[in-house]
C-alpha cells in the first residue's frame, strides 16, 4: 500500500481551486444547484442502447481564446483545459506569470480519441474484398490527419493546459483509468506536504460521448444500458453511463496561500491508492477497509463521497465496505455525473471540498436507501475511488 | 554509521539492479558488447507489411514474442524480461516480492488494428458502421481485450507478478517518460516513503498507425536503404527519427538500505530535473530556455556545476530540430566547458525506444560509468558543422567519466534531465 498523509512536520496542503466542467453545467455555482435540485442530464437516445452523461456545452473561447489552440484539440482536451481553466480562475491565479511559471502539474489522463469515419472505412472496404498488403498503410497515409495524434496522445491534455495557460513547472501524465485520478492527487498532495513543490494543478477529464470508448469497455459488458438508473440500484442492471466532465483542483501548502492572500475551500489531508488482486469475492472490499484504516483519525462530522461505477462485481463489493461505515451518509457521484473515469476521483474530492466550503452534503439522490439525508456542515469528507476493473484509491478532505 | 544524505540533506539514491532489452538483443551483456562495437539494431520491418509506407525501417524486437500479437502485448512481456534481469542483479526482496512501489513509462494504450479487423470481420456485413461494431463488442466472446487494452493493465500485470507494493503507476511524458519513471522513484525514497522503487519504461508500438501518425508529423527518417545508417544524430544530412522497441528496468534504493544488505551499487542518481516548455505542442521554444531551466535544474537538483559533468548522453533523436536545439541549450548551460564533454546518442543504433528511451539511456549510461568507455554515436560522417559537440563518432572512447547527464525531451513540451554518478557525492 502507498499512501500520503500529512506526517509531523509535513506542511498542510489547501484546496484553493476548483474548476468544474460536466454534464451539470459549469463553475461550482452550476453543479451545486444541478445537485441540490438532484438535476441529472442523461442522453438515452444518442447512442442507444447506451447511455452518456453528455457535457452541457459551453463556450470553450472563454477559457482557450484561441481558435487554432481549440483545433490542435479533442473534445477530451477542450474539455480539460476548460475546467483547468476554470480552477486557475478560482485559485486567483489565472495570469499569474510568477506562480504559472512553476505550478507543477499531475494530470490523469486516458487519450485515443479516434476518427472513427477512418475506422470504419477501412474495415468496410475490407469487408468488399480491398486485401492488399498495403491497403491499411496507404490509407491510413492519406486519410489521418496529421494534427489527430496530437489529440491523442495521453500526455497532450497537459501540454495544452500548458500552452493555454502558460505554465512552466513540472508535468507528469498518469494513466490507468479511475486509479489514475487518485494516484495524481496523491503525488501531487506527497510531493507538496514534503516541501517538494508549493503549488500544484491537479485533475483530469473525459469525453464519455465516445463509440470508441463504448466498444471498449462493451468488450467487457460493462455499458449500461436502455435504461437509467442510479448506480446503487444496477445490481440486477449492472454497467456505467459514461460521462463528460473536467474536474481540476489547485493544491498549495498552506504558506504558500497564505503568503498571496488565498482562502481555502478545503484541505487535503491525505490520500491513499492501492492495487486488488482481485482474484476472490471480497478481495477488493478488504482493500478498502485497510485503505480507510489508513486514513488519518476521523472524529468530525464525517460522510462519503463515492465514485462507484455501477458495474459489477465493483459496486457490490463497495456497498460491502460502505455498509460497515453506515454512520457515513453516502453520496455516488456516478448517478449524477455518470463515469467519468479518470476523472472521477478528482471530481469527488472537488465535490467535496465544494460541500465543506459550502457547509452542507449535497441532497441523496438514491432509490435504494444507500443514500441518506445529512443534517449539518460536513467537516470531514472521505472520497473513495474503485476501478471498474482494478485500482482502489481514497482521500480524505477537511474543513480547515 | 549515519545514513548518507546529499548535499541537500535527503537519502542518496542508488540503483542495485537493472534490465535492459532493445532492437540489439536481450540484457546488458549482449546490449552493451553491440552498442560500443558500434552496431545498429534498425532493420527492414517484417512484423507488418511496408507497401505504402515512407519510412520502412525500425528498431523492432523480433526476438520476443507475444501470442496473440499486439503492441501493448509486447510492452508487457518486455518490461517482465528486463524486471526479471534487474531483479536477479538487485537480488532485493523475494519472489514475486518487490520491498517498494511501480513507477511504470508505457505509451498510451487503445483497441489495436489487429482486433479492430477481427471485429470488422465479425460483423459479416460487406456495409457497416460504428454501430453494427459497438452492436457486437459485447457478450463476453472479446472479454480478454478489455483487460489488454485498459491504461492500467500492463503496470496492474507488472505489479501482480513482482509483488510491488501499492498501486502502479502508469505515466506518460512522451518520449521523456522513462526518465519520468525514475525521477518518480527517486522522489518517492527521497521523501522517506520506501527504501526501494522499481523504475520500469517500455515501448513496444512500432505498428502500422503509430508509424503512419509519426510520418504525417514528418518527424521520421525516411532513409530507409540500407536501415542500419537511417539515424544520424548530429548529421548534416540527418532527416527525422527512426522508431525503435526497447524496455529497461531499474531498480532504486536508498543508499542506506543497499549498504544495510550488502548490495552492490551501479551507480547513484545523482539529479533528477524537469521543465515544462509551453512554448508548442511538438517545437521547443526558439529561446531554449525551457531545456535550459531543465538541465539546470537537474543540476541544483544533484548540488553539482557544470565542470563536474564529463559526459553527456545526448537526446540526439536525429530530427533536425532537436539536435540543434539541443546543441544550443547544451553550450548555453556549459559554455566553453562543452569542448572537452564528449557527446554520444545511443539513438543511431538502438533508434527512438520512446515511452521508454530515457530508461533505456539511463542504463546505457551506468554502463558506460561501470566501463569508463563511452558507446559511439555511428553513422556520423558528415558531421553538422553548427553542431559543435564533442561527439564520440563512429568508434567507442574510453574515458574518465564520473558524472554522466542524460536529457529527454518530449512532445507536449516535455523535458527531463538525470544526473547519473559512480559514487555517491
Amino acid at each position: 500500500m502507498t499512501d500520503t498523509a500529512s506526517k509531523p512536520g509535513q506542511t498542510e496542503v489547501w484546496i484553493t481551486g476548483i474548476g468544474l466542467a460536466t454534464s451539470l453545467g459549469e463553475g461550482l455555482d452550476a453543479n451545486w444547484a444541478a445537485l441540490s435540485e438532484k438535476r441529472i442530464n442523461v442522453d438515452e437516445k444518442g447512442f442507444a442502447p447506451f447511455i452518456v452523461h453528455p457535457l452541457l456545452p459551453v463556450s470553450f473561447d472563454s477559457q482557450i481564446p484561441k481558435k487554432g489552440d481549440q483545433r490542435q484539440m479533442e473534445a477530451w482536451q477542450r474539455i480539460g483545459v476548460y475546467a483547468a481553466g476554470l480552477a486557475l480562475d478560482s485559485a486567483g491565479i489565472k495570469g499569474n506569470k510568477d506562480i504559472l511559471s512553476k505550478i507543477d502539474m499531475v494530470v490523469a489522463a486516458g487519450g485515443g480519441e479516434r476518427d472513427l469515419n477512418v475506422d470504419t472505412g477501412v474495415l468496410t472496404a475490407e469487408a468488399k474484398g480491398a486485401n492488399a498488403p498495403g491497403f491499411l498503410n496507404e490509407r491510413l497515409m492519406s486519410d489521418l490527419r496529421p494534427t489527430l495524434f496530437l489529440a491523442q496522445l495521453s500526455n497532450l491534455l497537459a501540454g495544452n493546459i500548458a500552452i493555454v495557460n502558460g505554465l512552466g513547472g513540472t508535468s507528469r501524465t498518469f494513466m490507468g483509468e479511475e486509479v489514475a485520478g487518485a494516484d495524481a492527487a496523491r503525488i501531487a498532495l506527497s510531493r507538496i506536504a514534503s516541501g517538494e513543490s508549493d503549488i500544484a494543478l491537479v485533475g483530469g477529464s473525459h469525453n464519455g460521448e465516445r463509440k470508441d470508448l463504448m466498444v471498449l469497455y462493451e468488450f467487457g459488458d460493462f455499458n449500461l444500458r436502455d435504461k437509467f438508473a442510479p448506480v446503487w440500484a444496477r445490481k440486477d442492471h449492472a454497467g456505467f453511463a459514461l460521462g463528460s466532465a473536467g474536474a481540476f483542483l489547485v493544491l498549495e501548502s498552506k504558506a504558500h496561500a497564505e503568503a498571496r492572500g488565498a482562502k481555502p475551500y478545503a484541505k487535503l489531508s491525505s490520500v491513499v491508492t492501492d492495487l486488488a488482486r482481485r482474484k476472490q469475492s471480497g478481495d477488493m472490499e478488504a482493500t478498502l477497509e485497510k485503505l480507510w484504516d489508513k486514513l488519518p483519525k476521523r472524529d468530525g462530522k464525517g460522510a462519503i463521497i463515492s465514485g462507484a461505477t455501477g458495474a459489477e462485481p465493483a459496486t457490490s463489493e463497495e456497498r460491502g465496505f460502505l455498509t460497515k461505515h453506515a454512520d457515513f451518509p453516502v453520496r455516488a457521484t456516478g448517478t449524477m455525473f455518470g463515469h467519468t473515469m479518470e476523472t472521477q476521483f478528482p471530481l469527488g474530492i472537488a465535490l467535496a471540498a465544494l460541500s465543506i466550503s459550502r457547509g452542507a452534503l449535497f441532497p441523496p439522490n438514491d432509490s435504494t436507501g444507500t443514500e441518506v439525508e445529512m443534517q449539518g456542515a460536513p467537516t470531514q469528507i472521505v472520497v473513495v475511488g474503485a476501478g471498474h476493473w482494478r485500482g482502489e484509491g481514497m482521500a480524505l478532505v477537511e474543513a480547515v | 554509521m549515519t545514513a548518507p544524505r546529499d548535499k541537500l540533506g535527503r537519502p542518496v539514491v542508488v540503483v542495485t539492479g537493472m534490465g535492459i532489452t532493445t532492437s540489439l538483443g536481450a540484457g546488458k551483456a549482449d546490449n552493451w558488447s553491440k552498442l560500443v562495437a558500434g552496431e545498429s539494431g534498425i532493420r527492414t520491418i517484417t512484423r507488418f507489411p511496408i507497401d505504402g509506407l515512407k519510412t520502412t525501417m525500425a528498431g523492432t524486437v523480433d526476438f520476443v514474442s507475444v501470442d496473440p500479437f499486439s503492441s501493448t502485448g509486447l510492452s508487457e512481456r518486455m518490461a517482465e524480461l528486463v524486471t526479471q534481469e534487474a531483479l536477479e542483479q538487485a537480488g532485493i526482496g523475494a519472489k514475486g516480492d518487490f520491498p517498494g512501489p511501480l513507477f511504470l513509462a508505457v505509451a498510451p494504450v487503445e483497441v489495436e488494428w489487429p482486433q479492430r479487423r477481427e471485429l470488422g470481420r465479425a460483423v459479416g456485413a460487406p456495409d457497416f458502421n460504428y454501430d453494427d461494431l459497438l452492436r457486437i463488442s459485447g457478450g463476453g466472446k472479446y472479454n480478454a481485450y478489455h483487460h489488454r487494452f485498459m491504461f492500467g493493465s500492463v503496470a496492474a500485470y507488472l505489479a501482480e507478478t513482482f509483488g510491488t507494493k501499492g498501486s502502479p503507476i502508469s505515466l506518460s511524458t512522451a518520449c521523456a517518460s522513462g526518465a519520468t519513471s525514475i525521477q518518480l522513484g527517486v522522489e518517492a525514497i527521497r521523501r522517506g516513503e520506501t527504501d526501494a522503487a522499481l523504475c520500469v519504461a517500455t515501448d513496444g508500438t512500432v505498428n502500422p498507425e503509430a508509424l503512419v501518425r509519426f510520418s504525417l508529423l514528418s518527424a521520421l527518417s525516411t532513409q530507409n536503404d540500407p536501415p542500419q545508417a537511417a539515424s544520424r544524430p548530429f548529421s548534416k544530412n540527418r532527416d527525422g527519427f527512426v522508431m525503435a522497441e526497447g524496455a529497461g528496468a531499474l531498480v532504486l534504493e536508498s543508499y542506506e538500505a543497499a549498504t544495510a544488505r550488502g548490495a552492490k551499487i551501479l551507480g547513484v542518481i545523482a539529479g533528477c530535473g524537469e521543465l515544462t516548455d509551453s512554448f508548442h505542442r511538438t517545437r521547443s521554444s526558439p529561446d531554449g530556455k525551457p531545456i535550459i531551466g531543465c538541465m539546470n535544474k537537474t543540476l541544483a537538483d544533484a548540488g553539482m556545476t557544470p565542470d563536474q559533468i564529463d559526459h553527456i548522453n545526448a537526446h540526439g533523436t536525429a530530427t533536425p530540430e532537436n539536435d540543434k536545439m539541443e546543441y544550443n541549450t547544451t553550450s548555453a548551460v556549459f559554455g566553453d566547458l562543452l569542448q572537452k564533454i564528449p557527446v554520444t546518442s545511443n539513438k543511431s543504433m538502438v533508434g527512438h525506444t520512446i515511452s521508454a528511451a530515457g530508461a533505456v539511456e539511463a542504463i546505457f549510461s551506468l554502463l558506460t560509468l561501470e566501463h569508463q568507455r563511452i558507446p559511439p554515436t555511428i553513422n556520423y560522417d558528415n558531421p553538422d558543422p553548427t553542431i559543435l559537440f564533442d561527439v564520440v563518432g563512429n568508434k567507442a572512447r574510453d574515458a574518465r567519466v564520473t558524472a554522466v547527464m542524460s536529457n529527454s525531451f518530449g512532445f507536449g513540451g516535455q523535458n527531463a534531465s538525470l544526473i547519473l554518478t559512480r559514487e555517491p557525492a
